[in-house]
C-alpha cells in the first residue's frame, strides 16, 4: 500500500478489506503494547537460545557476539523470556514513559 | 417460453438454484426449509447438478463453509429457518463485511420458546442489522424471480454483498403453486457467470478477515455501510432487466389501490395475498383504503417509502415479530423514525399479529384496520397493540 495504514480512508480500501499485500503483518508495532522491558546481564548468558524459543513474538535475534535480544519493536513485555532464561540473564524492568 | 408448473415452492427453488448452475451448497435441514435443501441434494446425487453439496453438523458450519467456497469465487447457495438462521447470527456479519456474495433462502420461522416450527418473522428481525441485501416475497412466483435475481445482485461487481430471500415458512415453501419456471435460455441471459474479483488463490495471496485495530475498524464499517446503500442502484437495475427479460416487474416499495387512499394498511411477505384480498372488500364497502407491501427491507427503501405514505391520514402497520420491551413491530418502528422529519406524514399505528404460524384472516385485516382507525383518532396508551391475543 502506498498509503502509510494509519492515513488510508475507507475509500481506499480493498473489497471487503482484503490485505492484498501479503506479509504486511510486520508493519505491526507490538510494542506499543508493552509496559516492561527485557534487560539484560550477559556475562551469566550460556547462548542456550530458549529466550529466542519461547518469545510467542518470535522477536529475537542474535547481535554480533551471538547474544540474544529482544526487537523492542515487537517485544511486548510479557516477560516469558526472563521467567524461561535457566541463568537468570533477563529481568524485566518498567517502561518509564 | 417459460413453463407453467404446478410445484412445491420449496422444489420450485432446487429447480431454479440448478439452472443458475450453483458450484456449492452447504447447509442444516430444519423445518420448514427442509425441502429446499433435501431437493438440491437430490439434484446433486442424481447428477443433474454439476455442485459440492455439504452436508455439515449446524447451521454456523453450513453458512461458514458457504464463505470458504464463496471466497474461492464459487456460486454459492444456502436455505434456513428460525433457530437455524440465528445459529448462523455471528458468520452472517462476516459473510457481508468480507463481501461473500451467498445467496440464502430463510423459509421464516418464529423462535423458540416455546418451540415452534411456524412461521413469522422473528427470525428475519433479528438478523435485521447484519449487512445482507434482504427481500421478502409474496407468492411463489415471486419466491423463484428473486432467488434468480438475488445471485445477479450479489455477484455484481458494484455490490459483491450477501443476499436473502425472505419466504414465509409453510404459508410459501410448503404450498404447491403455479410457477412459471424459467428456460435454461433465460438464465443464461439474465445471469452472467459469477467472477468474484478478489478470490483466494496461491498465485495471488490475500488475506481475508484480517484484523482491524482501532485505527482502521471505522473506515472499514463505513466502507461497508455506503456499499450496501450504493447496492440500491443494482438492485433496481437487477429488477429493471429481469422485468425486459421475463415481464414480472418488482419494486423495493409496491402500492395495490392506494393511489388517493386515505388508510394504508403496510405488510410484509405472504400475508399481503389476504391483505389484497381484505382491501378489495373494504374499498367495495366504500373504505377509502390501500395497501403497501414492503419488498425490499434491506438496504430500506427510504424515498420510496416516504413517496407511498405521504398523503394517507393513517398508516396501519403488521408487524409479525416482537420488540420486547421495545418501541413496537421493528418495521412500525423504521417506518415511524423514516418519517419523523418529514412536514407531511401520516398517523403510524403498530400492530404486532400471525406470531407463530397463527393466521391473519380477510375479516381479520378488516378488524385490524377499524381499530387501527379508531386508534389513529383516539390515541393509545402504548407503543403498539397486539392483534388476535385472547384476553
Ligand atoms: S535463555 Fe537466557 S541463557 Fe539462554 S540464550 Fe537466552 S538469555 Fe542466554
Ligand atoms: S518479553 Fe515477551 S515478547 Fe518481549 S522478548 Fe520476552 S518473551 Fe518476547
Amino acid at each position: 500500500m502506498a498509503k502509510p495504514e494509519k492515513e488510508l480512508t475507507w475509500k481506499d480500501l480493498e473489497i471487503g478489506a482484503v490485505v492484498t499485500e501479503p506479509g504486511n503483518a510486520r508493519q505491526y508495532r507490538t510494542g506499543d503494547w508493552r509496559s516492561q522491558r527485557p534487560t539484560y546481564k550477559f556475562d551469566k548468558c550460556i547462548k542456550c537460545g530458549l529466550c529466542w524459543v519461547f518469545c510467542p513474538e518470535a522477536c529475537f535475534h542474535q547481535n554480533d557476539e551471538g547474544y540474544f535480544m529482544a526487537d523492542l519493536y515487537y517485544c511486548y513485555g510479557c516477560g516469558i523470556c526472563a521467567k524461561e532464561c535457566p541463568t537468570g540473564v533477563i529481568t524485566m524492568v518498567e517502561e518509564e514513559e | 417460453m417459460a413453463k407453467r408448473v404446478g410445484i412445491e415452492v420449496s422444489v420450485a427453488i432446487g429447480e431454479v438454484v440448478t439452472m443458475t448452475n450453483t458450484d456449492v451448497i452447504a447447509a442444516y435441514p430444519i423445518t420448514p426449509q427442509t425441502h429446499i435443501v433435501e431437493h438440491l441434494a437430490k439434484l446433486v446425487a442424481d447428477g443433474e447438478l454439476d455442485a459440492e453439496y455439504i452436508p455439515v453438523e449446524s447451521e454456523h458450519s453450513a453458512l461458514s463453509a458457504c464463505l470458504g467456497a464463496a471466497a474461492a469465487g464459487a456460486r454459492t447457495f444456502t436455505a434456513t429457518a428460525g433457530q437455524g438462521l440465528e445459529l448462523m447470527h455471528e458468520v452472517l456479519y462476516i459473510a457481508s463485511s468480507m463481501q461473500l456474495p451467498v445467496v440464502m433462502a430463510v423459509a421464516n420461522r418464529a423462535l423458540s420458546a416455546p418451540l415452534s416450527v411456524w412461521g413469522d418473522h422473528s427470525d428475519a428481525m433479528a438478523v435485521r442489522d447484519t449487512g445482507w441485501i434482504q427481500i421478502f416475497t409474496e407468492n411463489g412466483q415471486e419466491v423463484v424471480d428473486n432467488i434468480l435475481c438475488a445471485f445477479r445482485i450479489a455477484e455484481d461487481r458494484g455490490v459483491l454483498l450477501p443476499v436473502m430471500v425472505h419466504l414465509d415458512g409453510f404459508h410459501l415453501s410448503h404450498v404447491i403453486e403455479p410457477i412459471l419456471l424459467p428456460e435454461q435460455s433465460e438464465v443464461d441471459a439474465f445471469l452472467p457467470p459469477n467472477d468474484y474479483p478478489l478470490p483466494l488463490d496461491p498465485a495471488k495471496p490475500v488475506t481475508m478477515g484480517d484484523f482491524g485495530p482501532p485505527f482502521i475498524y471505522t473506515e472499514v464499517k463505513w466502507a461497508q455501510e455506503v456499499n450496501l446503500r450504493k447496492s440500491m442502484e443494482t438492485i433496481l437495475k437487477c429488477w429493471g432487466e429481469f422485468d425486459r427479460i421475463f415481464k414480472r416487474c418488482y419494486h423495493p416499495v409496491e402500492c395495490y389501490r392506494s393511489e388517493d387512499a386515505e388508510v394504508l394498511l403496510l405488510t410484509m411477505g405472504s400475508f399481503s395475498e389476504t391483505a389484497m384480498t381484505a382491501i378489495d372488500q373494504m374499498r367495495q364497502q366504500g373504505k377509502n383504503i390501500g395497501l403497501i407491501k414492503l419488498r425490499l427491507w434491506r438496504p430500506f427503501p427510504f424515498d420510496e417509502i416516504r413517496s407511498a405514505v405521504r398523503d394517507a391520514e393513517v398508516l396501519i402497520v403488521l408487524d409479525r415479530a416482537l420488540s420486547f420491551g421495545g418501541p413496537g413491530g421493528p418495521v412500525a418502528s423504521e417506518i415511524r423514525s423514516a418519517l419523523y422529519n418529514e412536514d407531511k406524514r401520516p398517523k403510524i399505528v403498530s400492530f404486532v399479529g400471525g406470531l407463530g404460524g397463527r393466521d391473519i384472516t380477510v375479516s381479520g385485516f378488516s378488524e385490524m384496520v377499524n381499530r387501527g382507525i379508531e386508534i389513529s383518532k383516539t390515541g393509545s396508551k402504548h407503543e403498539f397493540e397486539i392483534f388476535g391475543a385472547r384476553e
